[in-house]
C-alpha cells in the first residue's frame, strides 16, 4: 500500500496557508449536522473538542479520569515553545522549524514541522486571552526562558506548572461548550475498540468504568487524542492510567503504527528508590539551565558529595559538549548519564543516579532567585527523597517520558483509515526521532486549536447529508461482542498473578533491551521473551470481581494486554532500524565519539506498521522523507 | 516498618460500608502512601479478596485525582502534600492508619475510597472560564498584566480540584475551590468583562451542591497547594458587589 502523506505543493512557508484555502469549508449551518467523537481530554483532545464545538459541531468527549481536567498533560512542568521572538534574540518561525527538524534527528516530516512552528505563535495568543497565568516581566509583558537545548529564549511558562495551566485553559474552554450543550462529556469511560465498516471509521465501543456497561457510539468522524505509550515500560513518568489501548485497538483495526521505537527517555527524573516504586517522577529539565551535572571522577566513590573537592568531580556534559554543556538535547543527556552509571560512577544508595548540583547557582544568584525559579521543583524533590536540594546535590536519572512514535497520520492528521484522525502525542508526526523540550505542549495545542479544526472540514464536507452508522448496525454489535469476550477472558482466567505483575515484567524486558541503548541480540532476546510473557498472561492472570462494578484490576488487565502487544512491535521496529537516530540508539551504529550515527541512505523514512492480526508479525510500509529546506547533517552539540 | 491499616470498604454507592483491618509487615520508608495501598492490594488479590478501589493518576501531586482521609486528615499529616506525595517516612513503625474516602454529601462514595466529585466540574461549567473562542485572540503582549496580578492569579490557579477543602470543612463547603478559580480569572485583565456575572453564577451554582462557609479555615490547612482563604474574602466581596452591578445592568436591559 502506498502511503500518501498529502503534503500540499509549493514553498514550505506557503504550504499551510495555501492548504487552508484549498480545503473545502463546511457551511456554519451545516456544522451542526455533524457528530464528532473525541477520545481523550488532554491538551490536544480538550482544545480540539472546545474549538470544534465553538465552530458548531456536535462533539462527544470520552476520558477515563473522573474529570477532563486531570489528563496527564497536566503534569508537564517546563513550558511551551513559540516563535514569537519577544526577546529579540534572533528567533523566527524558520528557526523553530529548523531546530525541531534537527532536534528530531531528521526523521520528521518537514511540512508538518513548519506548520507547527507557524501556529506556535497563535497558541500563545489564544492561551493568554484565556487567562493562562504565564510568567510576566515587571512591565507586564510575557517572560521567556531558554529551554532544553535551545539557543534562543522562546519558552513561555507558568512557574513549574505550565502543562497544568494550559490544560486548565483548554478544560475551561471545554466546560464552556459542555454548558452550552455542544459537548457531551463522558468521564470514567474507556474506549475499548474502534468500529470500522466498509473501511471507514464509524465509531467506538466503550466501557463505563462504574457500571461495566459496554456501549457503542457512532459519529461522522473519530478523533483519538489518547496520548503516548511510555507506560509500556511500567516505570515511567506517565500517570498510572495512561495507556495505549485506544491507539492499539485502532492499529488492530487497520491503522498503521509509525516509528514505535522512537521513545524518549527524559534525563532529569528522580532515581527509583525501591522495587515497590509505582512510577518515576520527572523534574523539569529547566533545572539544567542553572544546575550542573556531575559524577565523582573516581568509580564507586563512597564520599558524600560535599566532601568531594572540585578537582575530583567530572562535569561530564560540560567537558564533552563545551558549546551546549548541561543543555544538550534530552537523548544526549540521558545516554551520557547511562554511560557514567555503566562505569560504576553512579551516586546514591542504589548507585543509580548522577548529581544535579545547584550550589554554584545559589552562590551566584542567591537563594531567593533560585526559589522563585525552581522552588516548587526543589520542594517536590525534598518531599519524595527526604533530602534538601538547597544543601545536598539532587540525584537524577533518566526515565521513559514521551513517545515520538504513534499512529501514522497524513498532513491532515488523518490516519490511513478514512474517518480516523489522531492528534497530540498519540500520532507520530512532528518530533521525528527525538522531541525537544517544551515542544509537546506546543504540538498538542497546535493540533487541537489550529490544525484539526481546519483539516477535519476536508473530511466532513464530503459527508454532507449523510447520517452516522446506527449503533444497532451489525458492525457495532459485532465489535461489542468482541469487547465483551475479551473482558470475560480476563475475568475467567483465574490464574495466580496480578496484571501489575505482568506489567512489571514487561517493563523490565523493555527497559533492558529497548531502553536507552539497543542491540540486535538484545532486541531478539526481547522478541522471544515478550511472547512467552503473553502466553503466561493468557494462562495465569488473576482478576477478581465482576465486569458490572468499578473494577480497577479489570481495567488494568486490558491495558497491560495491549501494552504487551505494542511492546513487541516496539522491539520489532527497533530491530529493523539498523541505525541510531534521536532516542533510538543502536549500539552497532555510533560515531567514534559514541554519538548516534544515522544511516540516511537506508533509513530516511517513516516506518509504518500494518497489523496482520494476533500472532503474526506486522507488515512494514515506508513513507520516504524528503528534506528540501534543512540539510541533513550529523547533529553536533560540541 | 510494620503498619496496620484500617480501611473503609464499601462495595457500591448504596451498599453498607465497614472498616476492615489489614497488616503490612514490611513497609519501606521510601514508599509512598499509595504504593503501600498498591502492596496491600497485591496481597489481597493473592488471598482472593477484591483489592481496595482507590483513585490516583499522576502520582506527582498535580492531577488532583487522588485524595483520601488519613487518620482524619485530608491527604494525611504532611502539609501542602497530596496523598500521592505522602511518603511512609512520615509514619512510625507500629502505626495504625485509618483510611476513609472524602466525607461530604456532595461527593457520594462510588466504591471503597473512590468518590464522585463531578459537582466541581459543574461549578466550572457555570462560569469558570474566559469566553474567548479559538482564533479571536489579540497578540499576547497586547494584554499587559502586572506581575503582581499574574503572580496572585497563579497562586489561585494552582488549585488541583482534589476536593480536600470540602472534605476538611465541617460544613462541606466548597468556598476555597470556587474562590480559587474566581480569583485566578478575576484578578487578570482578561477576566474583567465577565467578572460580575462569573462570581454570581459560580457562587449560586456552588450553593446548590455544597454547604455554607463559616470561616473555620480548615480548607486552607488541608489544601495540598496551600491556597489561601484570602481568596474567599475576595469572592465574598465580589459577590456582594455583583448583586448591585448585575442588577444595575439588568435595569438597563429592561429600559433598553
Amino acid at each position: 500500500m502506498q502511503l500518501n502523506s498529502s503534503v500540499p505543493p509549493g514553498p514550505i512557508a506557503d504550504k499551510w496557508e495555501n492548504h487552508k484555502f484549498s480545503l473545502p469549508l463546511v457551511n456554519p449551518n451545516n456544522k451542526r449536522k455533524f457528530d464528532i467523537i473525541m477520545v481523550g481530554s488532554g491538551l490536544a483532545g480538550a482544545s480540539a473538542a472546545a474549538t470544534l464545538a465553538e465552530l458548531g459541531y456536535n462533539v462527544k468527549v470520552f476520558c477515563y479520569q473522573d474529570s477532563p481536567r486531570r489528563a496527564h498533560s497536566i503534569s508537564a512542568q517546563g513550558g511551551i515553545n513559540a516563535a514569537k521572538n519577544y526577546q529579540n534574540d534572533g528567533d523566527s518561525v524558520f528557526r523553530l522549524f529548523y531546530d525541531t527538524v534537527k532536534g528530531g534527528d531528521y526523521r520528521s516530516r518537514e511540512a508538518n514541522v513548519h506548520r507547527l512552528a507557524e501556529v506556535s505563535v497563535d497558541i500563545i495568543d489564544q492561551c493568554a486571552a484565556q487567562g493562562v497565568p504565564f510568567a510576566r516581566e515587571y512591565g507586564g509583558l510575557l517572560d521567556n526562558r531558554s529551554f532544553g537545548g535551545a539557543q534562543v529564549s522562546r519558552t513561555f511558562y507558568a512557574r513549574g506548572q505550565t502543562g497544568q495551566q494550559l490544560l486548565l485553559g483548554a478544560y475551561q474552554a471545554l466546560c464552556r461548550q459542555i454548558a452550552k450543550g455542544k459537548v457531551e462529556m463522558h468521564t470514567r469511560t474507556e474506549m475499548l475498540d474502534l468500529v470500522i465498516e466498509d473501511g471507514i471509521a464509524r465509531g467506538i465501543v466503550t466501557r463505563d468504568m462504574l457500571t461495566g456497561e459496554i456501549r457503542s457510539h457512532s459519529a461522522h468522524v473519530v478523533v483519538l487524542g489518547t496520548g503516548g505509550y511510555s507506560n509500556t515500560y511500567y516505570l515511567s513518568t506517565n500517570a498510572m492510567g495512561c495507556n495505549n489501548t485506544g491507539t492499539w485497538r485502532a492499529h488492530r483495526r487497520g491503522a498503521f503504527f509509525a516509528n514505535p521505537c522512537y521513545t524518549q527517555i527524559h534525563p532529569t527524573c528522580i532515581p527509583s528508590s525501591d522495587e515497590f516504586q509505582s512510577k518515576l517522577t520527572l523534574m523539569s529539565e529547566s533545572l539544567r539551565n542553572d544546575g550542573r551535572i556531575w559524577v565523582p571522577k573516581q568509580a564507586d566513590d563512597p564520599r558524600s558529595p560535599d566532601l568531594i573537592p572540585e578537582a575530583e568531580r567530572d562535569y561530564y556534559l560540560e567537558r564533552r559538549y563545551p558549546a551546549f554543556g548541561n543543555l544538550v538535547p534530552r537523548d544526549v543527556a540521558s545516554r551520557n548519564a547511562k554511560s557514567m552509571i555503566d562505569v560504576e560512577k553512579g551516586v546514591g544508595q542504589r548507585k543509580n543516579g548522577v548529581y544535579l548540583d545547584f550550589s554554584d547557582a545559589i552562590a551566584r544568584d542567591g537563594v531567593q532567585l533560585i526559589t522563585e525559579k525552581y522552588g516548587n521543583l526543589l520542594d517536590m524533590y525534598e518531599r519524595i527523597t527526604g533530602e534538601d536540594p538547597y544543601k545536598v546535590p539532587m540525584r537524577i536519572y533518566p526515565a521513559p517520558h514521551y513517545t515520538m512514535g504513534g499512529l501514522w497520520v497524513d498532513y491532515n492528521l488523518m490516519s490511513n483509515v478514512p474517518g480516523l484522525f489522531v492528534i497530540g502525542e498519540a500520532n507520530f508526526s512532528d518530533h521525528g526521532a527525538n522531541r525537544l523540550g517544551a515542544s509537546a505542549l506546543m504540538q498538542g495545542l497546535a493540533d487541537g486549536y489550529f490544525v484539526l479544526p481546519y483539516t477535519i472540514g476536508g473530511w466532513l464536507s464530503g459527508l454532507l447529508n449523510t447520517k452516522p452508522l446506527p449503533v444497532d448496525h451489525e458492525a457495532f454489535r459485532k465489535t461489542e461482542a468482541e469487547v465483551a469476550d475479551r473482558i470475560n477472558g480476563f475475568l475467567s482466567c483465574r490464574g495466580s498473578r496480578s496484571a501489575d505483575w505482568f506489567h512489571r515484567e514487561l517493563g523490565k524486558i523493555l527497559w533492558n533491551y529497548c531502553g536507552m541503548a539497543r542491540t540486535e541480540s538484545g532486541l531478539e532476546k526481547a522478541l522471544s521473551e515478550i511472547p512467552a510473557l503473553r502466553s503466561e498472561f493468557e494462562k495465569n492472570l488473576r482478576v477478581l470481581g465482576t465486569n458490572e462494578q468499578l473494577n480497577q484490576s479489570l481495567e488494568k488487565a486490558g491495558r497491560v494486554a495491549d501494552s504487551i502487544d505494542l511492546a513487541e512491535l516496539m522491539c520489532q521496529d527497533a530491530l529493523h532500524r539498523r541505525e541510531s537516530c534521536g532516542g533510538h540508539f543502536r549500539e552497532e551504529s555510533q560515531t567514534e565519539e559514541g554519538e548516534a550515527k544515522r544511516d540516511d541512505e537506508n533509513f530516511t523514512y517513516v516506518a509504518a506498521w500494518e497489523s496482520q492480526g494476533p500472532g503474526h508479525a506486522a507488515a512494514l510500509h515506508k513513507e520516504p522523507l524528503d528534506f528540501e529546506n534543512v540539510a541533513l547533517t550529523q547533529r553536533s552539540y560540541k | 516498618m510494620r503498619i496496620t491499616l484500617r480501611v473503609w470498604r464499601q462495595p457500591g454507592p448504596e451498599a453498607q460500608g465497614e472498616f476492615r483491618t489489614y497488616e503490612a509487615p514490611e513497609v519501606s520508608e521510601d514508599m509512598s502512601f499509595l504504593e503501600l495501598i498498591d502492596a496491600v492490594n497485591e496481597d489481597l488479590l493473592e488471598k482472593g479478596e477484591e483489592p481496595i478501589a482507590c483513585d490516583s493518576d499522576c502520582r506527582e501531586g498535580i492531577c488532583g485525582m487522588c485524595g483520601v482521609m488519613i487518620n482524619g486528615l485530608p491527604h494525611g499529616p504532611s502539609e501542602g502534600t497530596a496523598t500521592c506525595q505522602l511518603h511512609m517516612r512520615k509514619f512510625q513503625d507500629g502505626d495504625l492508619i485509618e483510611v476513609e474516602p472524602w466525607r461530604a454529601a456532595a461527593f457520594p462514595v462510588i466504591r471503597d475510597l473512590v468518590v464522585d466529585r463531578s459537582a466541581f466540574d459543574t461549578i466550572i461549567e457555570s462560569g469558570g472560564y474566559v469566553s474567548v473562542s479559538t482564533g479571536s485572540a489579540p497578540d499576547a503582549n497586547e494584554i499587559l498584566v502586572p506581575k503582581s496580578a499574574s503572580d496572585a492569579a497563579m497562586d489561585a490557579a494552582a488549585c488541583i480540584g482534589c476536593g480536600a477543602c470540602v472534605a476538611a470543612c465541617p460544613n462541606s463547603a466548597a468556598q476555597l475551590f470556587t474562590s480559587a478559580k474566581l480569583a485566578h480569572l478575576n484578578l487578570l485583565p482578561q477576566g474583567q468583562p465577565e467578572r460580575w456575572d462569573r462570581v454570581e453564577i459560580m457562587v449560586d451554582t456552588m450553593e446548590e451542591f455544597f454547604g455554607s462557609c463559616t470561616n473555620h479555615g480548615e480548607c486552607e490547612k488541608a489544601c495540598p497547594k496551600e491556597i489561601t482563604i484570602d481568596f474567599i474574602a475576595m469572592m465574598n466581596a465580589d459577590y456582594v458587589k455583583s448583586k448591585f452591578k448585575n442588577r444595575r445592568r439588568l435595569g438597563q436591559k429592561k429600559a433598553g
